[in-house]
């Protein structure tokens, strides 16, 4: 009887099979790499509505961070400042710049300016600033140096690993509490002890169960 | 005294009709190379409609959300999960036709495990469609594979419903290979059979080069032994798994360690029951009867009258330790069963899981071929509602009176259980029209001209031995 395939057809099924599983992991790997907020999320970067520098105001200037951001440690936002907050300098610092001239606007109209939220967490996850920041958790940990940024950028992915690698193993994160709004602050060669200590003073035991953030 | 020769004298053949090896390949290859009936097209028209209704339903499911069901707290597990489990039992007479019978070198199995073995593997299609779409958000079904993702979660391996899934999923594989693998001789015959040449190639490409050498065949005979040696366990694993869904839960009336074994023994027993059904019909249409005996069919009474009074067994004990137990919740839940506001669904499955079989004591109801349809009908309708009255009376009275709640079915959720019908129905018509739904190589196997001393020389012969 004739044969039905040609020999080379022997081969086929090894490279269908080779193929399937290539694709098969190369996909889950694409998704895993490419899909992550490590890779979409990371370097997001808004134009935002005035060309405010947290570099010259933070950096350069020294201005604590909440000076304007005055409900970080005690409420669960941050919070943006209102118009009379940039005034109280502005009134008599550069007051005719054009760069302000939006700020001006906003002051005699009472409309405020409409900031781009830069860092973003799901409704679905609670988050409160004052826990992490009475903890004793530095700006730094999730925002990055601010103070060399000219226009705020998103330096952490804000993943949900992201989240657990920190509340499995808070240790790095900790500082002393007069220290929080220091971006220069590095952790210190006894780290692990130190950290040891704050977690033990301040009572810090970080949820890793769902309802810790998904309440 | 030595009665084996009197027993193995009496044994009947097989197979009947003193069929030849060429005979029996062509009346199992005709089915499959002749016209289509036009009793199939019927068929399949009716059953094929009402499996894309299952699909509308399903795309609607996903469209409005599972609101569209009867489900309301307490009874958040309604007829999806019914239909799951109900499904899932099926295709347990499958495997066990195929895998532990082959074990046990039960040789009448060759007659019934191509089509049982199918009839096992879209009914683990129908089973596996409901708790795909029993999660609501269908989009993220792939959180159950354990794939790396951005939140660092992993399925919960503590969870029945994780091991459900690998169960099943495994019984799946394992199922579709084993039924596969004793496919290839025989799509071999008909590929060398085929007429035309998309047929030659079709079935040339599914035989994947089989020529039926001495060699090939000792390789298939001992990759067939051991996959009977590896879907044995899956027989009692999958639904045991299946049964700690519910009863790893602390709720009475699902917190039992009975559940395992009457879960095995009630998938049997469902599952024979389908495979009955469905060969009283085939055998009947496509003139099998011969191939499909009435001591075949008789073998598989017996077998549900054992699993259906292991059934019974499991019924009356669960009511047993109820008591003995001491436990006022694990009484109540199985007083209100009884005689509570389900009593209709429980009296339907006692009637139909123990009374009905109890018939097959008689042999003269056993050997009539009408009586046991009607009776697998009846048994195929009680071992449903078993899993509805497992599912929906325990749910329905909780810890706290002031939630109890009476559950009904929405035309969704009966619309869906009618559509997992049609798209069984429709995958076994395609499977009877396109494959030999008789293993026709193990068939032969067991014809008299298979055994060289079919007069008798070895009886004799052990007779002097012993």
């Amino acid at each position: 009887m004739a044969q039905i395939f040609p020999e080379w057809t022997n081969k086929v099924p090894i490279v269908i099979i080779a193929v399937l599983g290539l694709l098969l992991l190369g996909g889950v790997g694409f998704i895993w790499y490419y899909f992550s907020p490590r890779y979409t999320d990371v370097g997001y970067r808004p134009r935002q509505p005035v060309a405010y520098s947290h570099k010259l105001h933070a950096g350069d200037l020294g201005m604590d961070c909440r000076y304007c951001h005055t409900g970080v440690e005690r409420s669960a936002v941050a919070g943006v400042p209102p118009i009379q907050t940039c005034m109280n300098c502005h009134k008599l610092i550069k007051p005719d710049s054009e760069k302000l001239l939006p700020i001006r606007e906003s002051w005699r109209t009472g409309e405020p300016i409409e900031w781009i939220r830069v860092h973003k967490i799901p409704d679905y996850a609670y988050f409160n600033h004052s826990s992490h920041v009475r903890a004793g958790v530095g700006c730094k940990s999730c925002h990055g140096d601010i103070t060399e940024m000219e226009v705020v950028t998103q330096v952490e992915p804000l993943s949900m690993s992201w989240c657990l690698d920190c509340h499995r193993d808070p240790d790095m994160a900790l500082r002393p509490l007069g220290e929080i709004t220091n971006m220069k602050w590095e952790p210190p060669g006894d780290q692990p002890l130190l950290a040891g200590q704050f977690k033990k003073e301040r009572k810090i035991s970080p949820p890793v169960d769902c309802s810790g953030c998904h309440r | 005294m030595d009665n084996r020769m009197v027993s193995v004298a009496a044994e009947e053949p097989l197979i009947m009709g003193n069929q030849t090896f060429h005979a029996v390949t062509d009346t199992i290859s005709k089915i499959i190379e002749g016209k289509t009936p036009k009793l199939w097209y019927l068929a399949i028209s009716i059953s094929g409609s009402v499996a894309l209704m299952f699909f509308g339903l399903i795309g609607y499911l996903v469209w409005q959300g599972i609101g569209i069901w009867g489900l309301q707290i307490p009874v958040a597990w309604g007829w999806a999960i019914v239909n799951f489990v109900f499904w899932v039992g099926i295709g347990h007479a499958g495997t066990l036709i195929s895998a532990i019978l082959f074990l046990l070198r039960q040789r009448w199995r060759t007659s019934i495990n191509r089509f049982a073995e199918a009839m096992t593997i879209f009914a683990v299609i129908c089973a596996g469609v409901f708790p795909a779409i029993h999660v609501g958000r269908m989009w993220v079904l792939h959180w159950v594979f354990p794939l790396p993702n951005q939140m660092s979660l992993w399925p919960n391996f503590r969870s029945p419903l994780l091991w459900d899934f690998f169960a099943v999923g495994t019984y799946f594989t394992c199922s579709f290979l084993f039924w596969y693998l004793g496919l290839v001789p025989d799509l071999a015959t008909l590929r060398d059979r085929a007429t035309n040449k998309i047929k030659k190639i079709i079935f040339g490409i599914l035989s994947i080069g089989w020529r039926g050498g001495n060699r090939q065949w000792k390789h298939y005979e001992l990759a067939y032994l051991l996959l009977a040696g590896i879907s044995t366990p899956l027989v009692l694993s999958v639904h045991s798994v299946v049964s700690t869904d519910f009863s790893v839960s602390i709720l009475p009336g699902w917190h039992t360690t009975i559940f395992p074994p009457y879960f095995v023994a009630g998938a049997i027993f469902s599952g024979f029951a389908m495979v009955m059904t469905l060969a009283i019909i085939t055998r009947k249409i496509f003139g099998l009867e011969n191939f499909i005996t009435v001591n075949h069919l008789e073998k598989m009474n017996k077998i549900m009258l054992v699993t259906g009074m292991m059934v019974g067994y499991a019924y009356s004990c669960e009511f047993f330790i109820a008591w003995y137990s001491g436990n006022i919740y694990e009484q109540f839940a199985f007083i209100n069963r009884a005689f509570g506001p389900y009593a209709w669904a429980y009296w339907i499955m006692v009637t139909c899981n123990v009374a009905v079989p109890q018939i097959f004591w008689f042999k003269k109801l056993r050997r009539s071929v009408p009586v046991m349809f009607v009776a697998t009908i009846f048994i195929n309708i009680g071992m449903w509602f078993e899993r509805f009255v497992i599912v929906v009376t325990s749910l329905s009275a909780d810890f706290l009176p002031s939630s109890w709640g009476y559950f009904s079915p929405t035309k969704y959720d009966i619309g869906l259980l009618i559509g997992s019908f049609g798209l069984f129905f429709t995958l076994f018509l395609l499977f009877l029209r396109f494959l030999p739904m008789i293993a026709m190589s193990e068939v032969k196997g067991v014809l008299p001209q298979a055994d060289p001393h079919h007069h008798g020389h070895d009886i004799a012969n052990r007779r002097r031995d012993s």
